[in-house]
């Protein structure tokens, strides 16, 4: 199981409207980034793990509908004049080199946790560190929505037992070279 | 040169994305490649009109498919000789090529060094795994000569390929090297390599999940950044890239050679080209 990462220096922003717009653009990647690994999985047959990561892309939609409505008039087209695709990856997103083709559901959940639990942890800094009461209260608000993420991936991992030993035996290997 | 005029549009790395879903194992650090160039495209504002993917074989070879960019899938290790066509012939369109260790360094080994030797203002991204992972996992140019498997038993031998430095020496006027666990590094390469007039090299160690399960870990505790800034001497860089541990990330080398362009013929017409194929 991955440990949560030590958050950083918090990111200072000028206004809310470019906080809200960081907001939007993790929230619209990691949606897209569990789209992309379903679509991985699903490549792969792992139907299972495409549904988990599918309703995990469809849980970060709506929070980005949400924060697009909370944010209302203060966004700037999506995106602040600063924003850069550049950046590195945002707190939410699942790094593509921890996925398996084989992996169990426990495996996928705990990503998907590890992920929520970085973004609790990054809006939080945010909160602790703004100036803005307006952005210091949209952080906990966002910081609080990621907890509640937790919770609720904590409820749905009750449902898978640990994993078994073997989890990544392929009975139809590709042929190895070794 | 831009033939028909548009406003400025702004991009999301969604809007370079097709329909076709990639084949790659999860894991492989090709999916990190393709957000990376993505990401680049969007940043660059380039319009997916205006920019060719041009390709040869091999898992990296995939690559045009996952794009809505124009895509060239071309024969093994022709890459650089469709995108020197392409480019000749339509100098407005931004070329990006992509490729592997085995169809870039191997089977093309002949065309990368005259690619680097012509400069046409192309952008040549490599995806090295060290290993063939399409055709199973034979030992690739750039593969340690100690890699012990059974299809290379104690290992090759045999000294690997050191791209960048054959790229230095062949005329390449931008060098850079990334890691896919680091997909905005990746990208600023990307744009970085786009931006440089010229041909630019931009190795991506990207690790293969399934022939070489240790790759992604061990790469991750080793890349660093590198210890000194870019430089436009090709003698400083030599030294640096014939010492270099395979694991130096950046910009590596950034010339200033004016990139070889063929100034194509005015006003032509269909007819032309009709004479041209009369026999």
């Amino acid at each position: 199981m991955k440990s949560p990462d030590k958050p950083g220096k918090p990111p200072q922003f000028n206004s809310p409207a470019e906080f809200f717009a960081q907001a939007l653009a993790i929230e619209i990647e990691a949606s897209e980034r569990y789209a992309e690994i379903a679509d991985q999985m699903e490549v792969h047959n792992n139907h299972r793990i495409a549904e988990i990561f599918r309703k995990m892309a469809h849980i970060e939609s709506l929070h980005r509908d949400e924060i697009k409505r909370r944010a209302g008039d203060a966004l700037i087209g999506g995106r602040p004049a600063s924003f850069s695709w550049l950046a590195p990856e945002g707190p939410e997103s699942i790094d593509l080199g921890d996925v398996h083709y084989k992996m169990t559901p426990r495996q996928a959940l705990m990503l998907a946790r590890h992920n929520e639990e970085r973004a609790t942890a990054y809006f939080e800094a945010i909160a602790e560190a703004a100036a803005d009461p307006e952005i210091r209260a949209f952080a906990q608000t966002m910081a609080d929505d990621e907890r509640h993420h937790v919770a609720l991936i904590d409820k749905w991992l009750d449902k898978y037992d640990p994993d078994d030993v073997d989890w990544s035996e392929d009975l139809d290997p590709p042929v190895i070279s070794d | 040169m831009n033939m028909i005029p548009t406003p400025a549009r702004e991009f999301k790395p969604a809007d370079f994305k097709s329909s076709v879903k990639p084949v790659w194992c999860p894991g492989c650090g090709d999916h990190s490649v393709l957000v990376a160039f993505q990401r680049a495209m969007a940043e660059l504002a380039l319009p997916p009109e205006q920019v060719a993917v041009v390709s040869g074989i091999g898992c990296s070879s995939r690559m045009p498919a996952y794009t809505n960019c124009y895509g060239f899938h071309g024969v093994h290790g022709r890459s650089l000789a469709l995108a020197t066509g392409l480019k000749v012939a339509r100098p407005d369109l931004t070329v990006i090529v992509a490729s592997g260790d085995g169809d870039g360094f191997s089977i093309g080994g002949n065309h990368f060094l005259h690619a680097c030797r012509r400069n046409l203002d192309v952008t040549y991204i490599v995806m090295d795994n060290r290993i063939y992972g399409m055709t199973k996992g034979q030992p690739s140019p750039t593969t340690e000569p100690d890699w012990d498997t059974a299809i290379s038993p104690g290992g090759t031998g045999v000294s690997p390929f050191h791209p960048l430095v054959i790229a230095l020496a062949s005329g390449a006027n931008f060098i850079a090297r990334g890691f896919t666990g680091n997909i905005g590094h990746c990208a600023r390469l990307i744009v970085e390599a786009v931006r440089t007039p010229g041909f630019s090299f931009v190795q991506l160690l990207s690790p293969c999940v399934t022939f070489r399960e240790d790759q992604q870990r061990v790469w991750r505790n080793v890349v660093h950044e590198a210890m000194v800034p870019e430089t436009d001497d090709p003698a400083r860089a030599a030294r640096r890239l014939m010492t270099d541990d395979g694991f130096n990330l950046g910009v590596l080398y950034r010339g200033a050679r004016a990139p070889y362009q063929p100034r194509p013929l005015a006003n032509l017409d269909p007819s032309h080209f009709e004479s041209e194929f009369a026999i």
